[in-house]
């Protein structure tokens, strides 16, 4: 179902591109130093591209022997593009989703264990006004302000997985048993390892799932405006450019990236669902 | 809570008040330029300074405020109605039909939302007339935003297709498309409201985006996005704050809708 749906991701960018206005234009044909024959050999390779389904069909059978194409708009191999800019996107990424994380935990954590509503309210507020910044806007303060774009990917993602674990905190600590357990006088931190973690896992991971797919769409803006040749970037230049074989395959790989995440944190949520029961 | 949310529409009414007489606050409009004053600071002149090429940021700022206020709702309007075509429909009907829709629901959400709309929006003319712009902008946040509706709408259109009204109503003969129309189209309003106040932050924000990356309304006229697009140009906070103006009008205006938004979700639930 997975591969399906990486593949469909792939037609449908294939598809649009296709289909938007101004896919047969070609600026090179109005370049008056080329000869008749340059401008029929141009006419003929776009032409090939008409059938969006023959061409998706050959690009995937390149794609099954490991050949990704060339980009039209940079002029390079897509595999050597893409081999190039991971890295760095998948740094940013790590440190911005670990950032995001560490924030979020330290900060619901300590707002169910205070208990306090100024606390509360505060972290509440931080993240709702986060939530109402354009994630462009983060990007272009990170610039400003001279941080490392990792930390506006980490403000990007940190208001809506917020939200969702200290909502999850708050359930999970008003328990019965949870209840019974304080007043028994058990110490907060065994009650939060044995306790509340182990009943809010699978739900936490699920949103640990959805945060990477935040992540990667949050890269575009910061690296398009913080000026960090990654994915995002290259996401941003290929689109400007109409450059269907990059797109198609950043589309692929950025469709791929959110399912495995996605399907992961499913699979590890169920393990652990079927350990407890 | 409720005072947070009387204070959100209070400030709502300012804003869209104060944006609907645009006309009369502003009237040299909002492409008139001072060339003999431009990137001025504020004055009695220009209440908020003028931008690089001499144009009153308060007029930008209050015209820019109609575009987005009036386009987010309409877009929202948009892939409301879509959702619920697709998601209720497609829930009513059950099945395949509801599995066909998921699908293509689940393939549209496989895509981060900026990835899926930034190249949806690059593949549109760019080169076009500022009003066209706009309205590409807005349709295109319309016709891509419907899919997490559609797929709350499918569930609650599901639910109530299996629900004992409709079951007796059916045994009672009822036709399927008046089922439909007068048994559960009307259950689905409250999720069809929530839906449409849950989209108009976010399309708002989506604009901003697209316009601060040079995808949104072109030129001369302003929205939240374009407006926003100074902000590059800026060396340090503290130096020009009357250029975060526009910003800090957008997270108020998104701030009332998230309290109102609480609101809608409570009914919704």
């Amino acid at each position: 179902m997975m591969l399906v749906t990486v593949l469909l991701g792939g037609f449908l960018s294939a598809t649009l591109v296709r289909l938007a206005p101004g896919f047969d234009a070609d600026e090179q044909q109005l370049d008056p130093h080329l000869s008749t024959q340059s401008l029929q050999a141009i006419h003929n390779a776009r032409h090939q591209d008409h059938n969006v389904f023959r061409n998706y069909f050959s690009y995937m059978k390149r794609a099954a022997h490991g050949e990704l194409g060339t980009s039209l708009s940079l002029g390079q191999p897509v595999r050597t593009l893409l081999h190039d800019r991971a890295p760095l996107t998948l740094r940013l990424l790590t440190m911005g989703l670990g950032l995001a994380w560490l924030l979020t935990l330290t900060l619901a954590l300590s707002a169910a264990w205070l208990r306090l509503s100024v606390y509360d309210t505060l972290t509440t507020v931080l993240s709702g006004i986060l939530l109402c910044v354009p994630a462009a806007v983060l990007a272009l303060l990170s610039v400003l302000w001279n941080v490392p774009g990792s930390l506006a990917i980490a403000l990007i993602v940190f208001p809506r997985t917020y939200r969702y674990t200290r909502n999850l905190l708050v359930k999970a600590y008003s328990l019965p048993h949870l209840v019974t357990a304080r007043a028994k006088g058990l110490g907060e931190t065994r009650i939060l390892f044995w306790h509340v973690l182990p009943v809010m896992a699978p739900q936490l991971l699920a949103v640990a799932g959805v945060s990477v797919s935040m992540a990667v769409g949050a890269a575009i803006p910061v690296e398009a405006l913080c000026g960090l040749p990654g994915i995002g970037q290259l996401a941003w230049q290929a689109a400007l450019a109409r450059d269907l074989p990059l797109l198609v395959n950043i589309t692929v790989l950025v469709t791929l990236v959110t399912l495995l995440a996605n399907s992961g944190a499913d699979v590890i949520g169920y393990a652990l669902r079927r350990q407890r029961a | 809570m409720m005072l947070g949310r009387k204070l959100a529409c209070v400030l709502l009414a300012l804003v869209l008040g104060a944006s609907a007489a645009a006309n009369w606050l502003a009237p040299a409009g909002y492409a008139k330029q001072y060339r003999e004053a431009a990137d001025a600071p504020p004055s009695h002149a220009h209440w908020l300074g003028t931008d690089a090429i001499g144009r009153d940021r308060f007029a930008r700022v209050l015209y820019g405020t109609r575009i987005s206020l009036l386009l987010a709702p309409a877009a929202a309007l948009l892939s409301t109605l879509l959702a619920a075509l697709i998601g209720g429909l497609a829930g009513y009907l059950g099945g395949t039909w509801a599995r066909m829709a998921m699908a293509v629901t689940d393939l549209f959400l496989s895509l981060p939302w900026l990835f899926l709309l930034i190249t949806a929006r690059a593949l549109m003319p760019l080169n076009v007339s500022p009003l066209l712009s706009v309205l590409v902008t807005f349709l295109l946040l319309g016709f891509l935003g419907w899919t997490t509706a559609a797929r709350v709408l499918c569930t609650s259109a599901g639910s109530l297709r299996a629900s004992d009204f409709v079951r007796q109503a059916r045994a009672a003969g009822v036709a399927p498309r008046r089922l439909f129309w007068v048994h559960v189209v009307p259950n689905l309003k409250p999720v069809l409201y929530a839906q449409f106040w849950i989209s108009i932050p976010v399309f708002i924000l989506s604009e901003a985006n697209l316009g601060i990356l040079g995808l949104g309304v072109a030129e001369p006229m302003p929205s939240w996005g374009s407006l926003l697009k100074e902000l590059e140009g800026l060396v340090s906070v503290g130096e020009e704050p009357w250029k975060f103006v526009s910003l800090i009008l957008l997270v108020v205006v998104v701030t009332s809708f998230q309290f109102l938004l609480s609101r809608q979700e409570e009914v919704a639930a």
